[in-house]
């Protein structure tokens, strides 16, 4: 179990003065899929929740195209404008939406404490984690240098910057054969990169992936240094059998090989794992804090669906309220042993 | 806020005039319809375009009208925001951002003297 000995965070956090702060009944942090129905059922439920959109507003879904496994969309629905629908819909109930970033918090005495900006302090009795995944980049050092310069994480931002010419895509997921089908109306070639022999990707995109005269597979084959001075001019590959390098001159890199949870503010209060996935209790959305939910790909390294994440947004909402109605902050002594099934003592409030 | 837009609407045409001779730093926004992350973080420039009034330029250049200005500043990648100033890039951010962000990068930009 995590200690939640906050050394750095509490010392951010003594610096501001909470007396004055906002004080709310549930603060939810991040706008995917989870964010906004936590919010949806907040609402409705007459908890006024606010709720932060955080560094990337709408999260995953504003980079895709079309969403066709959501059900209820026979035709499908692009991303961003199912992320806006799902926004409408929870305003509609009086969810108080606002552009900021949760920087730090303090969970170890109700209400919980939150840092938004680094500066605007605010009060929670309850907090509903929906932060979402970002997506991963290789690590190399060339490649962070030309991040905006032909390195991408979104095909569908910058796709058509690279109208005639050849670009690299690497993963072997269904977001990697979705991205580099979606390439292919604009790039004259499309060359996909992948360190194993067969593709993790779903039977359907697979097969509408092989079927696309664009598209050509790397198998085995990986990343090992990006190439260009002012933009991205080619990338070095290796064969991960035969340990074989070789240049191959591409416009444009595109990374499609998963996400990381975007946990970083909890560590030391929340249990995660070692990828950073907070952990919640079987069939609940309860952390390890009592009054503290986790929803969506912050804490789903198995699923990670557009209707997965809403599912665990309905659940941490429901699981909040329930518990808030439980427990009156009036009564509250700093949080000590309230969760349903942990065996072990929940941290002592500092 | 869309009826009396504070941001100044760029182009091709009018980059030279509304930015690069401008004498208040410009942050300008690079972005496309069909861009998700722009369009989550619009709402954002068009806030920074009222806080700043007055002191402070705020440009949205649309990449797919006016290409000659995105590949004359190697705008691969949207959104991208570019903080001019006399002429001249000062600093830039590429994807989407914090709101905060991008004012503290404007704030240290007037900061310094000209």
């Amino acid at each position: 179990m995590a200690q939640p000995n906050g050394t750095s965070t509490t010392q951010a956090l003594g610096a501001l003065d909470f007396s004055d702060a906002e004080h709310r009944e549930v603060v939810i942090i991040g706008t995917g899929p989870a964010g906004w129905t936590a919010a949806l059922y907040a609402s409705r439920a007459n908890l006024a929740p606010l709720i932060y959109k955080g560094p990337e507003p709408g999260g995953q879904l504003t980079t895709t195209t079309d969403v066709e496994n959501y059900p209820g969309y026979p035709k499908g629905v692009m991303g961003p404008d199912m992320m806006q629908q799902f926004e409408q819909q929870a305003v509609r109930f009086g969810t108080d939406a606002r552009y900021g970033t949760v920087t730090d918090v303090d969970f170890s005495a109700r209400p919980f404490r939150l840092v938004i900006d680094e500066e605007t302090p605010v009060l929670a009795n309850a907090v509903i984690v929906s932060t979402g995944a970002s997506a991963r980049y290789l690590g190399l050092e060339n490649e962070q240098r030309l991040i905006g310069r032909g390195v991408s994480a979104c095909a569908t931002c910058d796709g058509a910057f690279f109208r005639d010419e050849e670009v690299l895509v690497v993963g072997g997921g269904d977001s990697a054969m979705e991205e580099s089908m979606f390439l292919t109306r604009f790039a004259s070639k499309v060359y996909v990169a992948h360190r194993r022999e067969e593709l993790r990707a779903s039977q359907i995109m697979q097969e509408r992936a092989f079927a696309n005269d664009k598209i050509e597979f790397l198998w085995n084959t990986e990343v090992i240094d990006v190439l260009g001075d002012e933009q991205v001019e080619g990338v070095r590959l290796i064969n991960n059998e035969t340990q074989e390098t070789w240049e191959k001159p591409v416009a444009a890199l595109f990374l499609a090989i998963g996400h990381t949870p975007n946990t970083d503010i909890f560590e030391g209060w929340l249990d995660m794992d070692e990828a950073g996935y907070i952990q919640t209790q079987p069939d609940s959305s309860y952390t390890n804090i009592p009054g503290v939910f986790a929803s969506g790909d912050a804490q789903d390294h198995v699923y990670r669906q557009a209707v997965t994440a809403a599912g665990t947004g309905c659940m941490a909402a429901i699981d909040a309220e329930r518990w808030l109605s439980e427990h009156p902050l009036e009564e509250e002594t700093p949080a000590t042993t309230e969760s349903p099934d942990t065996e072990e003592p929940a941290p002592a409030a500092a | 806020m869309a009826d009396d837009a504070k941001y100044v609407t760029l182009t091709d045409a009018n980059f030279e005039e509304e930015v690069l001779q401008s004498d208040q730093p410009v942050l300008v926004d690079f972005w496309a319809e069909w861009c998700g992350p722009c369009r989550m973080i619009a709402p954002i420039v068009e806030e920074l375009a009222a806080d700043f009034e007055g002191r402070a330029k705020i440009g949205k250049v649309d990449v797919d009208q006016n290409s000659k200005v995105a590949m004359k500043y190697n705008v691969r990648s949207i959104p991208t925001l570019l903080f001019f100033k006399d002429g001249e890039v000062a600093d830039q951010v590429v994807g989407a951002t914090a709101k905060k962000q991008l004012s503290k990068k404007l704030e240290a930009l007037m900061a310094q003297p000209a």
